[in-house]
């Protein structure tokens, strides 16, 4: 059973993108609704069986590591790839009612979109450090062709720039990976963790980690890495940048912590751990004071995922060098926290979206009165925003909360103020926008009002990472399943 | 599980529910609304009856599951918790007719009902809050709710005003956060629990009890208006007057106070937080808000505006009540958790039947406004008399059970400033009466309307009017059982025996 | 020092070089050619340092190839967004108008 659900998941991507590629735009998005459909039943029948039986290990088409591919198959890997079906499926069909079908060149956007969902699977599920390279490979140019599908010179502008950054990272990463094969000959993570525990620490092969973790951070957007991000998810239609802001970043912030957690404690130290915290934290802050400062709503929430992405680099310090329980408590922090910003990041901005089609304006300043005549999205915006603002009983206030245990639980109290500033700092960004909104305009209902199932889509996606708080502890408990197979880390 | 368990939930949803109602519910639909809307709030007020019964009785209400490992989402009735539950079913019932009548005819009522019904679920949930974390929840639930009530008239004024209000409301809700969380590190999951948690707490923990103490009374002393964390108050007045009464009377206001009684007398202990030193600095820090907040109010020409400075210095009272060391005084302080809800809320309403009626809104407007409305201004009367204590209105019972336990806890200090604080009260207070019933009128009113046979419109007229009987009425049978202060007396009753 | 470990000390010099390439070059076909420098660079590297007993290890061999596809892949995608950015605005850079500044009112 599980063998089919693995296969399912894996191939229908690939299988849907090639059929997308021969069809147009309309016809496309029939094929892809039910691609959607078919690819959410199997990840929530994965979800549940790993549920039951924990995880394993899988290697694709029965070769073994090395030279196969070989899937680790664990609690976390299955949370975030129900988490991709269920954000990916909502932006897939939002998609396809907000994207104008008459534009040609629009008809590229079901291939990228089911090879860039392709690739998140391959980078949840890969064990080996190459595997992840190619998936992120297959991520980052998916992400620019979809940028690109503005059009305009500007969104190529943007997704050159996207582009560049991203082959940059990929290949600090790849010399990284190179330096570790070489040094200690296996690519798979458990196999250089239990080769550590074995053999003192090479010198210099904290080097190695510093590339690829480097890498990734560019990848991820972290400060002072993040300029490429804003306009690429500023710019690109509201659908995409939804996918990107939820999906796209947390792929490489995933290897990251991966990495980290397996390795960090034999090959980082604790000025490294630190200087990864200070940077995210100072994404933390730079992120939603120039969130504050933006004109046009697109870019706000941009500037808001640079800040939210600040908060999963405290992961790093906070599990460096701590107690069991501390490390825990940051890891379950962690993982909600890029769950619930997954989901409020997308309904966020699939409410922009919604915003803008009907003021005809991406300013802030022409939302004024949209509170009187559209409140359904800017409602699904405002609960999105509770979220980001991690106010309970939201997803994002049940990760702060875990993350402030860490943090006072291990003496790095810095960080509490840090946590606490950007709650206050992105409420500035937020209320910012529902005061534009409040404001009482003279005029009368002069907006276009986007078909129904344009608005309940975010307004889903906001309602799922309002109760993630509630239900948090049931999902932090499928992470901890036991694992099936052995070599277990 | 068995009922007893879902009835605090299901107080809850009631509103929780009317809200999500009314917010799906088109623009248009007024009568259905306005059904709801009362619907869900007599079923609340029976609910809530049942559960003071069963309180009573010494029935165990709650419900609990694990929300973020290692801390609980509890809900659970005890005396205290019906104590405001109790007020904030009344008074909500009484809002909500009012705030029917007070908005006919303007824009966004859908979105006004929804979040006053949110509103006052986050009430609710603050009331029934079986852990700080739970309370904590619901706190910046309200925050939330409040402010599109809050900005509702969508003028520059109104955005501003809810600015502040936010401002000041995350930051101390941040400050909360911090506490709680420092809290649950040192002591872990802290269920609310009638004598406290840390009544032989470790001398090595003494510094960082004091300083979190410090730090829960700053986030909640924000929304409870302390001295200097009062400066959002006045300015939000200019929020619609049902918004105010309920900010006032029930809502924000109430919530601070609140929350400092639950620290006070079920997460520290009265014993302890009186052995770690912290209840007498706190005392002093609420007298002097007393009588900063009346000083300032004499200086107020308009109406709301000195009505919100009166609440700064009333909602101390509860404050430096429980401060008192001893039963008697917590009593008196516990007692006005529901006696300044219930006056406060006659003179709000009062205020905005003036303005709806006549169009008043200062007080040298008000020359012989008693002639004219002659139902509203004997209310607003009462409520006035009742602030300033005199028998046997509801502050009177309030200022002599304090009076009374100052004495017992030997702090005679605390008698100068109740004497002080009702002067004040009265001379910010009877000037208004003077004009209202003594001055002649000086000219046209502001902005007059008819509503036919009554002095103004019926759901205008009668919320204010029952307030003022009740006003009269827990002053009068203070003595019989489930008057507020028989009620108080039962709290202090268990905490203290505990 | 073997000659395979020559390699490698090679690739880390072309990515030196693809690296100095990627960051200062503001003509985007220069940049992309850095890229692919690098990438050749890193490359090396990935087949040179492994020692098998001595001799070179297949497995990275292996990974080679399937990198060229991907460099491949990425330059492709470039090439056709270099081609269609400079139609549209008849820029071969992207810098960036002072309009477009971070932080800066857009």
């Amino acid at each position: 059973m599980t063998l089919w659900l693995m296969a399912g998941l894996l191939f229908t991507p690939l299988a849907w993108a090639v059929l997308t590629l021969l069809t147009d735009f309309s016809r496309g998005r029939l094929v892809s609704w039910v691609g959607i459909l078919v690819q959410a039943l199997v990840s929530l029948g994965l979800w549940l069986a790993v549920n039951r039986d924990g995880g394993f290990y899988y290697g694709l088409g029965g070769w073994d590591a090395p030279l196969g591919i070989e899937l680790r198959v664990d609690g976390l890997a299955v949370t975030f790839v129900l988490l991709t079906a269920v954000v990916a499926g909502a932006c897939g069909l939002h998609a396809g009612v907000y994207i104008d079908p008459d534009k040609p060149w629009h008809r590229y956007f079901w291939p990228l979109f089911w090879f860039l969902w392709s690739g998140l699977n391959a980078v949840w599920l890969g064990g080996d450090l190459f595997n992840l390279y190619v998936g992120l490979e297959l991520i980052s140019l998916s992400a620019v062709g979809l940028v690109a599908l503005g059009g305009q010179a500007g969104a190529l502008r943007a997704s050159l720039r996207y582009l560049l950054a991203a082959l940059l990272g990929s290949l600090a990463y790849l010399l990284g990976v190179a330096l570790m094969y070489g040094q200690f000959g296996t690519l798979s993570i458990a196999g250089v963790a239990t080769w550590l525990s074995d053999h003192p620490v090479p010198a210099g092969s904290g080097m190695a980690l510093a590339l690829m973790i480097a890498g990734l951070a560019l990848k991820t957007a972290l400060f002072p890495l993040h300029r490429w991000l804003p306009p690429a998810h500023g710019i690109a239609k509201s659908p995409v940048s939804a996918l990107l802001s939820a999906l796209v970043v947390k792929a490489s912030f995933y290897i990251a912590a991966r990495l980290w957690l397996e390795l960090g404690q034999p090959l980082g130290s604790l000025a490294a751990a630190q200087l990864i915290g200070l940077l995210g934290s100072a994404a933390v802050v730079w992120g939603s004071w120039l969130a504050c400062r933006q004109q046009r709503l697109k870019q706000v929430v941009a500037y808001s995922s640079v800040a939210q992405i600040g908060y999963l680099f405290l992961l790093f310090p906070l599990t460096f060098s701590v107690s069991e329980t501390v490390s825990l408590q940051a890891q379950q922090g962690m993982t909600l926290q890029v769950i619930s910003h997954a989901l409020a990041k997308a309904a966020m901005f699939l409410a922009a979206g919604n915003l803008i089609l009907s003021v005809g304006s991406n300013r802030i300043d022409a939302l004024g009165g949209v509170s009187r005549f559209l409140p359904f999205s800017l409602f699904s915006f405002g609960l999105a925003g509770v979220s980001l603002m991690s106010l309970p009983p939201t997803g994002g206030f049940a990760a702060k909360w875990l993350l402030l245990q860490a943090s006072l639980g291990s003496g790095q109290w810095w960080w509490v103020l840090v946590l606490l500033a950007g709650g206050l700092l992105s409420a500035a960004y937020v209320f910012r926008i529902y005061r534009a909104s409040f404001l009482e305009s003279s005029g009368t209902d002069q907006f276009f009002h986007p078909s129904r199932s344009l608005e309940v889509i975010p307004m889903i996606l906001a309602i799922l990472a309002l109760g993630m708080g509630l239900v948090s502890d049931q999902v932090l408990s499928v992470m901890a399943l036991p694992f099936a197979g052995e070599g277990a880390p | 599980m068995t009922l007893n368990a879902w009835l605090p939930v299901f107080a809850l949803m009631t509103s929780l529910v009317a809200s999500l109602v009314i917010f799906a519910l088109p623009e248009r639909g007024y009568r259905l609304r306005t059904a709801v809307n009362l619907g869900a709030a007599v079923f609340k007020l029976a609910l809530v009856a049942v559960m003071v019964w069963g309180v009573f009785q010494g029935v165990e209400y709650g419900v609990s599951f694990t929300m973020v490992p290692g801390v609980d989402f509890v809900l659970k009735a005890d005396a205290l918790s019906m104590m405001f539950a109790g007020l904030s079913a009344v008074l909500w019932f009484l809002t909500t007719i009012y705030a029917v009548g007070y908005l006919e005819d303007s824009p966004n009522r859908s979105r006004f009902f929804g979040f006053f019904s949110l509103c006052v679920a986050s009430t609710m949930g603050i009331a029934l809050a079986g852990n700080l974390f739970t309370f904590f929840l619901f706190y910046e639930m309200l925050t939330l709710a409040t402010y599109p009530l809050v900005v509702h008239r969508g003028t520059e004024r109104a955005l501003k005003a809810g600015r502040t209000y936010v401002i000041y409301t995350l930051t101390g809700g941040a400050v909360l956060l911090l506490a709680i969380a420092w809290l649950q590190g040192l002591a872990g999951d802290l269920h609310f629990q009638e004598g406290g948690h840390f009544g032989g707490a470790d001398p090595a923990m003494h510094g960082s009890l004091t300083l979190i103490f410090v730090l829960l009374i700053a986030g909640l002393g924000v929304k409870a208006a302390i001295f200097p964390l009062h400066g959002w108050l006045p300015q939000a007045m200019v929020a619609p007057a049902p918004v105010s009464a309920l900010l006032h009377a029930v809502a924000v206001v109430k919530a601070g106070a609140f929350g400092i009684v639950r620290v006070v007398y079920d997460i520290y202990g009265i014993e302890a937080s009186s052995a770690l030193g912290l209840l007498e600095p706190l005392a002093w820090l609420a007298a002097f808000t007393m009588l900063y907040g009346s000083v300032r109010a004499l200086f107020q020409m308009d109406l709301k505006r000195r009505l919100a400075f009166s609440t700064v210095s009333q909602v101390s009272y509860i404050i430096l009540g429980i401060c008192l060391f001893g039963p008697v005084g917590a009593t008196g302080g516990l007692v006005h958790l529901l006696h300044q809800g219930i006056m406060k809320i006659t003179l709000f309403f009062c205020a905005g039947n003036y303005a709806e009626t006549l169009g008043i809104h200062r007080i040298d407007e008000m020359d012989g406004a008693g002639r004219r409305m002659p139902g509203t201004s004997l209310a607003f009367t009462l409520g006035a008399f009742g602030m300033i204590g005199a028998p046997p209105l509801a502050g009177f019972i309030t200022k002599w059970t304090m009076g009374t336990g100052a004495l017992a806890a030997d702090m005679d200090w605390v008698i100068a400033v109740l004497v002080l604080s009702s002067v004040l009260n009265a001379a910010y207070f009877l000037p208004i009466l003077h004009r209202l019933w003594f001055r002649e009128q000086s000219g046209k009113w502001p902005h007059e309307r008819y509503w036919g046979r009554l002095e103004t419109s019926a759901w205008l007229f009668w919320p204010p009017v029952l307030t003022a009987v009740m006003t009269v009425l827990v002053g009068v049978l203070a003595s019989f059982p489930f008057s507020p202060l028989s009620w108080a007396e039962l709290v202090v009753l268990r905490a203290y025996s505990s | 020092m073997t000659s395979s470990l020559l390699y490698a000390l090679a690739g880390t010099l072309l990515c030196g070089i693809g690296l100095f390439g990627m960051l200062w070059l503001s003509h985007l076909l220069r940049k992309l050619l850095a890229f692919n420098i690098m990438g050749s660079g890193v490359f090396l590297v990935l087949v040179g340092l492994p020692q098998n007993q001595g001799g070179p290890d297949p497995v990275p061999q292996a990974l080679v190839l399937t990198g060229i596809v991907v460099a491949i892949a990425a330059t492709a995608l470039a090439v056709v967004l270099i081609r269609r950015y400079y139609h549209l605005s008849g820029l071969t850079t992207l810098d960036e108008e002072p309009a477009f500044r971070e932080g800066g009112p857009e």
